[in-house]
């Protein structure tokens, strides 16, 4: 049954917590036993959207697996910020091997797991977009053809942010990166190509696909709880805003989020065995202009010498995912 | 020691505890209290957002004990108050304003169902306070004196306790009830009420008390020359509100023309519709955008079938008509005659030009200093004279009973003080927690409740209160739509999206704190509180 919003009190189910809900009804995150997987002291930039969503992820896969769970990391910002030897914030079994091995090394764990009887400990497998899409692609979908018992989790910021803003495979139309500078008629990276991962994933049949972002906790927590209703291979694609790699004021990272998925640019939805199940539809709809204009990395596009035509191909885009999922209510 | 160690590492674990982030930040987080506008707006003071808070989650004895400390009516205020508070409430901007003055009402009348009382903990000061006037502004006065710990002894002219509320005031907007439950409450704190007392020497008074304060209201209704034949029948509303009250209503006659653009002008028309006048015409000189009246008011009367005439002066009064001059608006929006004249009929004439204050009492009392026939005061309420206080319509006021029962509270804080030789100053109020410092995603999306209202048969052949209020349940939904501005209401936002794990989760009423050692300075938390309840600042040093 898809997640039930909490209709009526004061801030609903929006909020984390909500003092006039039952404990039960309310986030993990508003717990004060709550695991905190990703501890204090880590060095992730102020704002880190990565950071936030890797501890909302961990922690409900916690408190779905009675704590009975190993993670493991590919190379990238949250592998680096948060365990620079001999130091660690993880405050879970977790394991590092390489960038592009991330999902091989949790079938790994998982098939070590099984040949000692152990299935009642879980294995998390997540690493950021550069892991996921490009290097650890083929290990994904072999994990994902296989139907390993994983549950992987993408932070997609969009851009190979740990080595300083490369543009990945998940790297939207138009945004400037290092490798995507905003020269030219057609500035910053280029429409037409990349590869969507989740739709990717659906093809692949597996039992339970589904995205989310920092910006619905609620939502977030209840997937990952879903996913662990599953045995077999499970794919969560999680929108995290970078304020270093986009270029915005570290206290907007939630607002992006939410924008990215209001403007429809970033559908959010689940799937079992390759068909939608449910969408989360648009509650303020905004033009992808409120969007973009908070980030640096599509700054190009507006003010004197911007490209509106640029702009209104990226509300196409949104209008297109609107259209496809059926993102707004009547629509 | 090294052998120990797994092969290749050479180092301990350590935890990411050791490296104190805090150290990057420039600016920092901190969490306040603002100021949210509808306490802001509310005459008598009263802390809105907090007693929502406690309404908010079924507290609802909580909810009127804080009422309570800055207000004594309640249940009056749910009924007449003008509601300035939502006027400003910020939720407006979002759908519509909190119904805060339903809810006050929903407290109020539960107060008197369950016989709730305020403990009275002071002790005795042995200063004893005259108060002349019985109204809202010198009931208020007792309440708050009696709550420090002064004796009070209050003498009103009038057959009952009440003041306008009493006489003016009608029953089908407040009924008697409800007004003799809450005096009552009050006067049984210990307050010694003389009725039937009309106070004459004030400076005697002084004699035998410690301080006086003084509200005796505006009750002489202003009059205006109109040329009348001898069968004219013309009265003043202040009268015919008052003999309403003492059951000896006027023979009005089928057709009565109000004279007035104010509340007291709708309540008199509304009145002598209920007293079998099948005509109820209000004349006004200016248009309805100009009318001092409310809104609420004037919708109500409308619905009544009171007629409005705009624009129109009574030029004369006869036995059975009158005859209006129509005006036009000039220039700078006065009402200048046009010469065209038109005779309407009508039986009897009631004037509603507004009241003035009998200031009678206070001749050749030294120090006293008056201005448009109001007693001038300062921020104390003293007047010219040391211990005589004012308040209420009798000073400088927009004349309401809220703004009269706000003053009752201040004179007793500075009567306090004034006897303690003390100095009270209300401290510096907060930041206002304005609409654009709210996130207003968190909010649910609910449009208010709607008060029912007796039908229209029943309004205009009784004296039964015409708005209802609501139940516990559309109490509670209503009290939900507040945002709490400017004030933490723990909806664990803070504490969920701080990426680094720094704020601090205290447990239910104790709130949070930020981990300084911890927090970069991201903001995240300042952008997501819903209600403003947190703010950036730079690093101090
Ligand atoms: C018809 C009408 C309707 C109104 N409706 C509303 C409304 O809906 N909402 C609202 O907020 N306001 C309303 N008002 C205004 C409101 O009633 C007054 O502003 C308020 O009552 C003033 O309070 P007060 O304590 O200053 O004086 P009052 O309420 O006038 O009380 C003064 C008291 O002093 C007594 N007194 C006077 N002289 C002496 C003396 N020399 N010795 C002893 N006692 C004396 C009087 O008997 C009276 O009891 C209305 C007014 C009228 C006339
Ligand atoms: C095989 C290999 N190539 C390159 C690198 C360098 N490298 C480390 S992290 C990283 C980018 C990570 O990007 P992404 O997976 O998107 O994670 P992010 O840092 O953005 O969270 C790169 C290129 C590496 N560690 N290993
Ligand atoms: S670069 Fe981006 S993803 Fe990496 S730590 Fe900084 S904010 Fe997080
Ligand atoms: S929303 Fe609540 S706190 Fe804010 S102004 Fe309205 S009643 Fe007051
Ligand atoms: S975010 Fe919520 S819990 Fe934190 S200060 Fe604001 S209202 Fe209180
Ligand atoms: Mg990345």
């Amino acid at each position: 049954m898809p997640l039930q919003p909490i209709k009526f009190y004061q801030t609903g189910s929006f909020v984390v917590g909500n003092r006039l809900l039952d404990p039960d009804e309310r986030a993990v995150q508003a717990r004060i036993d709550r695991t905190n997987s990703l501890n204090c002291g880590h060095r992730a930039c102020q704002g880190c959207g990565e950071a936030l969503g890797a501890r909302y992820a961990l922690d409900a896969a916690m408190r779905a697996t009675g704590n009975q769970m190993v993670a493991v990391n590919a190379t990238g910002c949250l592998e680096v910020f948060s365990t620079p030897y001999p130091e660690t914030s993880w405050r879970i079994p977790w394991l590092h091997s390489l960038f592009g091995n991330a999902p091989a090394v949790a079938t790994g764990v998982a098939a070590g797991l099984k040949a000692k009887g152990r299935s009642d400990v879980r294995v998390v497998g997540q690493g950021g977009d550069g892991g996921t899409v490009d290097i650890g692609f083929g290990c994904l979908s072999g994990m994902f053809e296989r139907n390993d018992d994983v549950l992987f989790i993408c932070y997609d910021n969009e851009a190979y942010m740990n080595t300083g803003v490369q543009r990945s495979g998940a790297t939207p139309p138009a945004a400037r990166t290092t490798t995507t500078p905003a020269i030219g008629p057609e500035p910053g990276n280029v429409f037409g190509q990349g590869k969507n991962v989740p739709a990717i994933a659906m093809a692949h049949e597996i039992p339970y696909v589904a995205t989310a972002t920092v910006a619905d906790l609620r939502d977030l927590e209840y997937k990952v709880t879903r996913a662990m209703d599953f045995r077999g291979a499970r794919y969560l694609h999680v929108l995290v805003p970078c304020p270093l790699g986009w270029g915005s004021a570290s206290g907007d990272t939630i607002r992006i989020a939410r924008l990215a998925k209001e403007s429809g640019l970033f559908p959010v939805f689940e799937a079992e065995g390759g068909e939608v199940t449910d969408v989360s539809k648009i509650r303020r709809r905004v033009p992808v202009e409120d969007y973009l204009r908070l980030q640096t990395r599509y700054a190009h596009l507006f003010g004197e010498h911007g490209h509106p035509g640029t702009v209104a191909r990226i509300q196409a885009v949104a209008d297109r995912n609107i259209r496809r999922f059926g993102l707004v209510e009547g629509e | 020691m090294d052998h120990e160690k797994p092969f290749a590492i050479t180092l301990d674990v350590g935890s990411s505890l050791a490296n104190k982030t805090g150290a990057w930040r420039t600016e920092r987080p901190v969490y306040l209290d603002l100021l949210p506008p509808c306490n802001q707006a509310c005459p008598a003071g009263e802390n809105i957002q907090q007693w929502l808070y406690h309404a908010e989650g079924g507290g609802y004895e909580a909810a009127w004990r804080q009422i309570m400390a800055d207000n004594p009516f309640p249940a009056v205020m749910g009924r007449v108050c003008y509601r300035p508070c939502e006027t400003a409430c910020n939720r407006g901007q979002l759908d519509e304003s909190v119904g805060i003055n339903s809810v006050e009402r929903f407290l109020g009348d539960e107060a008197v169902r369950n016989g709730w009382t305020v403990p009275m903990t002071a002790s005795a000061t042995g200063k004893h306070v005259l108060i002349v006037g019985a109204g809202p502004a010198g009931l208020s006065a007792a309440y708050h004196l009696r709550l420090l710990g002064h004796d009070v002894t209050i003498r009103d002219a009038g057959d009952a306790p009440g003041g306008m509320m009493r006489y003016g005031i009608p029953r089908y907007r407040l009924p008697r009830e409800v007004l003799d439950a809450e005096i009552d409450r009050i006067l049984a704190m210990g307050v010694r009420l003389e009725s039937g007392c009309h106070v004459t020497d004030v400076v005697a008074a002084l004699t035998e008390f410690d301080a006086v304060f003084l509200a005796v209201g505006a009750h002489i209704a202003k009059r205006a020359y109109i040329p009348a034949g001898d069968s004219a029948r013309i009265l003043d509303a202040v009268a015919l509100l008052h003999d309403v009250e003492d059951a000896q209503p006027p023979m009005l006659g089928r057709r009565v023309v109000v004279y007035g653009g104010g509340n007291t002008a709708m309540d008199a028309a509304r009145t002598a519709k209920r007293l079998g006048a099948t005509d109820a015409l209000v004349v006004y000189r200016r248009t309805r955008e100009r009318m001092p009246a409310h809104d609420v008011e004037v919708t109500e009367a409308t619905d009544e079938g009171v007629a409005m005439k705009w624009l129109s002066t009574i030029a004369r009064a006869d036995g059975e008509t009158v005859t209006v001059e129509k005006m036009r608006l000039d220039d700078k929006g006065f009402p200048q005659p046009t010469g065209e004249f038109e005779e309407l009929a009508a039986d009897t004439v009631v004037l509603a030009l507004g009241q003035e204050a009998d200031l009678a009492l206070l001749d050749g009392v030294s120090g006293i200093e008056t201005e448009d026939g109001v007693v001038r005061v300062g921020p104390t309420l003293m007047t010219g004279h040391p211990g005589i206080f004012a308040g209420g319509d009798m000073v400088p006021s927009e004349r309401t009973v809220t703004i009269a029962i706000g003053h009752g509270k201040n004179a007793a804080r500075q009567i306090d003080s004034w006897l303690r030789k003390g100095d009270h100053r209300a401290p510096q109020p907060a930041a206002l927690a304005s609409f654009d410092k709210l996130n207003t995603w968190y909010y649910s999306d609910a449009h208010a409740t709607v008060r029912p209202q007796l039908e229209a048969a029943r309004r205009v052949s009784t004296f039964d209160e015409v708005t209802g209020g609501l139940d516990e349940s559309t109490a509670l939904f209503e009290a939900r739509r507040c945002l709490s501005c400017g004030n933490c209401f723990e909806c664990d936002n803070c504490y969920g999206v701080c990426p680094d794990n720094a704020v601090i989760k205290l447990g239910p009423t104790r709130r949070y704190e930020i981990d300084y050692d911890y927090c970069k300075g991201c903001g995240i938390c300042v952008s997501e509180c819903p209600c403003g309840a947190i703010e950036m600042r730079p690093e101090p040093g």
